[in-house]
């Protein structure tokens, strides 16, 4: 069988290598077209109407004056009557009109009553008492799930835990179907345990989940020396993809619909949009050239793409764009869960951490939300956590680069950073003394950990806590570990090589600007052993075979595989056609330097064109596949760690919060491309600036809306906020064998931690939540009565 | 709006003859007066002031050096004229509110954001968008920059950020690292590549480009 394996450093000619991204030069001279920038003949503007109100009831609307108004095409009633809402901002209405103003005015003219209903829109720490046992779920309480875009998995696994309370009819369960509804969902209730009795009980919106217990925490905390007790969290934020969500939608005819979305799951739109629309999923083409930014956000079509192609429909047909406007960008396409805990944690005299408690909440929404992997990392032998969903109308929650693991690991590595200081240890030795509970990565932590330190020059930094102080100015250093998982999604990729010599790649994967497009022409060129420039790609449709959506750090080892497959069958293709020629055995063949020739015989060769031409009148094409058991070995893996270590100065007068420098040191297998995945750690580093010093989702409880939607209060890093930033990869021995892993989340975990840590280590208080904003680090200070 | 000039923003507006005050009069007015093309003229707060609209009006622009003409209401902006009106999209709407720098152009050579300024104030003057800065296939050495550094990842902030260096680096061909902070933290990007960006201005800097 052909030898699919990726090649050693020796005979790579690409791979590894720091190749300069492909589609910078469309990107940089502004040709490169984003959803946003597609425009089609004859297209209308859309726009929508939302509810101001965080829970209402639709009492009525009234867009009768909106249709009369010239230039309005088309109006779509999203949510009709009766329909409830559960957070500022939903959709009501779509318009079309022939402009972007005239469909603003049209959805000014719109006249809806509602009902006001009492919202919560807090996360803070569950009043005593008010937290409710998690019971069985109603049919209501399923449909509202679906109406909150609860992911599937999540909602089987509830059902499957907690029972329903009656059992549905055939009618219900249709009309769940109606409402999206998967079939795993409907499996899952048609096979759930019934409690009727449990019908009757009013809902609290704070949820608690049965107790995790690990070990024996009572005797473990008896037995502890040293107790550390702390409050740690982090809150809601936003996404904020400079390119909102959107897209642009067209019926062809009757029953088939083009799509322009911008979306990080160019395959798995078409049937997200079947059942809505009610055609078929092959009737639907998606396309997307290039993507402003998803981050976790941009997987469904959502309930305005989907208004999107009503409002088509309802104008003839005729392209519709819908793009979201900053503030409804912020307020309803995608929040981060909050996490909050108190925290007890307790070690031996000599460092040894021997037991964990936490009582955690936190909010995704009106969906509640899961607890964080906490304890993170460290497997503490003795454990008792317990956690408290808040369900609320701050709207949905999405994933977020690295779901649930930044909250996680700001409340552990504080919690231990703060048990370090109590033991009067280095943390950087506190860490290192308990890194066997960082199994089964303890080898490659202490590597990473021993770079980080160097980079970062730790041991001349650290000082203990609060005693690197001149004038008003303190400094401090802080660090964090962390892990992800990483592994290749499911690829398809069709490689053609044309009797001319050209070859081209089809597959309908996108790139998010991680460098998904040079790195599969690094791959294919490397591999046929032609320079990338020679190769055309063609991603971002659904005409293209499939690959899976870009989310949890999948991508690269997706990509990565099925284009290494592609390519080595059909070299080998080419190889058999090309043997007689060369008179020799096709496995005699090596294809280097845009020739193919004899291996070790340089006299007998032919250019690529040449031996291209062998194939006679008809192109090879050939699927590579991800994963294929049928053609080991697995070329992807799972399973990465990472460290990272900040330095900040602290203006104690003002409570500003500097970052000086940050060292990222992180494995993820082979690196294809070490100039981009640098820049994921750059990107990543930097966004966690943002996140650790000014993001924050800010709701007003008594509007129930957020107060901060635009981009002057809902703040971002700046140039002017990035410090020196040191990205080291580990690569080579060790690291390169296990095959790709995936990088977009891995490096965006730990800097709030870290950087929470060293405010800690320069001021001498712990300041509990992120953003580290100078309100926080002075109300900290207060309260410590420094 | 970037430089250290906070006032630029007014400057350019008195140059055209009409304040961000006027602008503001003259808006609210607008609404009030019947739907007619071509100005009409109102006396407010004492001052003789042009008032066109609500409708469309004809209006003509030289961009990237060549002329264009469109009927648009005054209250289209210049960043939705280039985009949805001549199909120049490089420049990015972003915040629609001069928060973010995605959709920064020229205008008489001086950085603006096009989402804060009215198409109809645009005419007359010289605009140019990330478009006109490749001179046939070759790119600006401002964007080769960015290439080289790997300075975009999805690239949505990049074509603002380009045209900012550009205007940035005109002014301050030897800029020092505490200029470089200042005078581009008018612009924002999401995927952090700031750091590929300082690199590039860098690099630039060294060439005195
Ligand atoms: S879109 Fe103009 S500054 Fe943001
Ligand atoms: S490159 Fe994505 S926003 Fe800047």
């Amino acid at each position: 069988m052909a030898d699919y394996g990726w090649p050693d450093a020796e005979h790579r000619t690409l791979i590894g290598k720091r190749i300069t991204r492909v589609d910078s030069p469309v990107k940089v001279s502004g040709q490169a077209k984003y959803t946003y920038d597609v425009k089609r003949p004859g297209m209308l503007f859309g726009k929508i109407l939302r509810c101001p109100y965080a829970y209402a009831k639709v009492v009525s609307i009234d867009a009768s004056a909106a249709e009369k108004m010239p230039g309005v095409k088309a109006i779509h009633i999203i949510q009709g009557p009766n329909s409830t809402i559960h957070w500022a901002g939903d959709e009501v209405v779509a318009v079309a009109a022939v402009d972007e103003p005239t469909a603003e005015d049209a959805v000014r003219a719109i006249k809806v009553k509602y009902q006001k209903l009492s919202h919560l829109v807090s996360d803070a720490e569950p009043p005593k008492g008010a937290a409710q046992a998690q019971g069985p779920l109603s049919m209501d309480d399923i449909d509202d799930m679906l109406d909150n875009q609860v992911p599937a998995r999540q909602m089987v696994e509830q059902i499957q835990q907690y029972g329903i309370t009656s059992k549905p009819d055939e009618g219900t369960l249709k009309g769940l179907q109606e409402d999206g509804a998967t079939d795993e969902v409907i499996k899952a209730i048609r096979a759930a345990t019934v409690h009727p009795e449990a019908g009757s009980r009013p809902k609290s919106n704070y949820q608690k989940a049965a107790a995790q217990t690990l070990g024996d925490g009572e005797k473990a905390f008896a037995q502890a020396e040293v107790i550390s007790e702390g409050l740690y969290g982090v809150p809601v934020i936003t996404h904020c993809c400079l390119e909102s969500h959107g897209s642009t939608s067209e019926w062809t005819d009757n029953d088939h619909l083009l799509v322009h979305m911008s979306t990080q799951n160019v395959s798995g739109i078409a049937g997200q949009m079947a059942e809505p629309l009610k055609i078929p999923a092959t009737n639907i083409r998606v396309h997307q050239d290039h993507i402003g930014g998803g981050f976790g956000s941009k997987f469904s079509p959502d309930r305005w793409g989907i208004a999107t192609a009503e409002v088509s429909k309802k104008a003839g047909g005729k392209p519709v764009r819908i793009m979201l406007e900053r503030d409804s960008e912020l307020k309803v396409a995608g929040a981060r869960p909050s996490a909050y805990a108190r925290v007890r944690v307790g070690a031996k005299r000599d460092g040894t951490i021997v037991a964990w408690q936490s009582e955690s909440w936190g909010t995704g929404g009106p969906g509640g939300g899961g607890m964080p992997p906490i304890p993170y990392v460290f497997s503490i032998p003795n454990q008792r956590k317990e956690h408290t969903a808040i369900r609320n109308n701050i709207g949905p929650a999405r994933a977020w680069r690295a779901p649930n693991h930044p909250q996680a690991a700001v409340i552990t590595m504080c919690a231990l950073d703060d048990l370090a200081a109590k033991l009067n240890m280095d943390p950087l030795d506190f860490f290192l003394k308990n890194i066997e509970l960082g199994k089964p990565r303890q080898a490659i932590y202490t590597e990473e950990l021993g770079i980080a330190s160097d980079l970062m020059g730790w041991k001349q930094k650290w000082h203990p806590r609060g005693q690197n102080k001149s004038g008003n100015l303190a400094r401090g250093v802080g660090l964090s570990l962390h892990t992800w998982g990483g592994r290749g999604h499911a690829s398809d990729c069709d490689l053609t090589i044309h009797p001319d010599g050209s070859v081209d790649i089809k597959m309908g994967s996108q790139d998010l600007g991680t460098g998904t497009r040079t790195c599969i022409l690094m791959v294919a060129a490397d591999t046929l052993g032609i320079p990338m420039d020679t190769i055309s790609l063609q991603i971002g449709d659904t005409m293209y075979p499939p690959s899976g959506g870009s989310g949890g750090s999948t991508t690269i080892g997706g990509v990565s595989s099925s284009t290494r497959r592609a390519a080595v069958d059909a070299r080998e293709g080419l190889f058999a056609k090309v043997a007689p020629a060369l008179n020799a055995q096709p496995a005699e063949l090596e294809s280097i330097n845009g020739t193919v020739r004899v291996k070790g015989d340089s006299s007998r060769s032919l250019s690529w064109k040449e031996a291209c031409s062998k194939l006679g009148a008809m192109p090879l094409t050939v699927r590579g596949k991800n994963p294929d058991k049928s053609k080991p070995p697995d070329l992807t893996n799972s399973g990465v760690g990472g460290v990272q270590m900040a330095e900040v100065e602290v203006d104690t007068d003002t409570g500003i919060v500097k970052v000086k420098k940050m060292v990222a040191v992180q494995d993820c297998g082979l690196v294809i491309d070490v100039k981009t995945a640098e820049s994921q750690c750059h990107g990543a580093l930097i966004m966690g600036i943002s996140y650790s010093l000014f993001e924050e989702k800010v709701m007003d409880p008594t509007t129930g809306r957020m107060l901060n939607p635009d981009m002057q209060y809902y703040r971002l890093a700046g140039l002017n906020d990035i410090p020196e930033l040191v990205v080291h990869m580990m690569t080579g021995k060790g690291y390169d064998e296990r095959g790709v892993i995936g990088l977009g989340e891995p490096p965006v975990i730990s800097p709030g931690a870290a950087i929470s840590n060293a405010v800690a280590n320069a001021i001498g208080v712990r300041v509990p939540f992120l953003p580290l904003t100078p309100d926080r680090v002075l109300g900290a200070f207060q309260k410590a009565g420094a | 709006m970037r430089d250290d000039d906070p006032n630029q923003n007014e400057k350019v507006d008195e140059r055209s003859g009409v304040s961000r005050r006027d602008f503001l009069k003259i808006s609210s007015i607008s609404v009030a007066v019947p739907l007619v093309t071509g100005p009409k003229v109102v006396f407010a707060a004492g001052e003789q002031v042009p008032v066109h609209g609500p409708g469309k009006v004809p209006m003509e622009f030289t961009i990237n050096g060549k002329k264009h003409k469109a009927d648009l209401e005054p209250r289209v902006t210049l960043l939705d004229a280039l985009r949805d009106e001549f199909d120049l999209t490089g420049a990015k709407r972003v915040c629609d509110r001069a928060e973010c720098g995605a959709c920064t152009v020229l205008m008489d050579n001086k950085a603006v954001y096009a989402c804060s300024v009215l198409a109809i104030e645009a005419q007359g003057r010289q605009i140019a968008t990330v478009e006109s800065l490749m001179q046939g296939d070759k790119l600006h050495p401002v964007q080769q920059a960015f290439v080289d550094n790997d300075a975009s990842q999805c690239g949505f902030c990049t074509p603002g950020f380009v045209v900012a260096c550009k205007a940035f680096l005109d002014k301050h061909p030897n800029p020092t690292p505490e200029d470089i902070r200042r005078g581009l933290s008018g612009n924002l990007c999401r995927c952090g590549t700031y750091h590929g960006i300082q690199l590039a201005i860098a690099q630039l800097a060294q060439k005195g480009a």
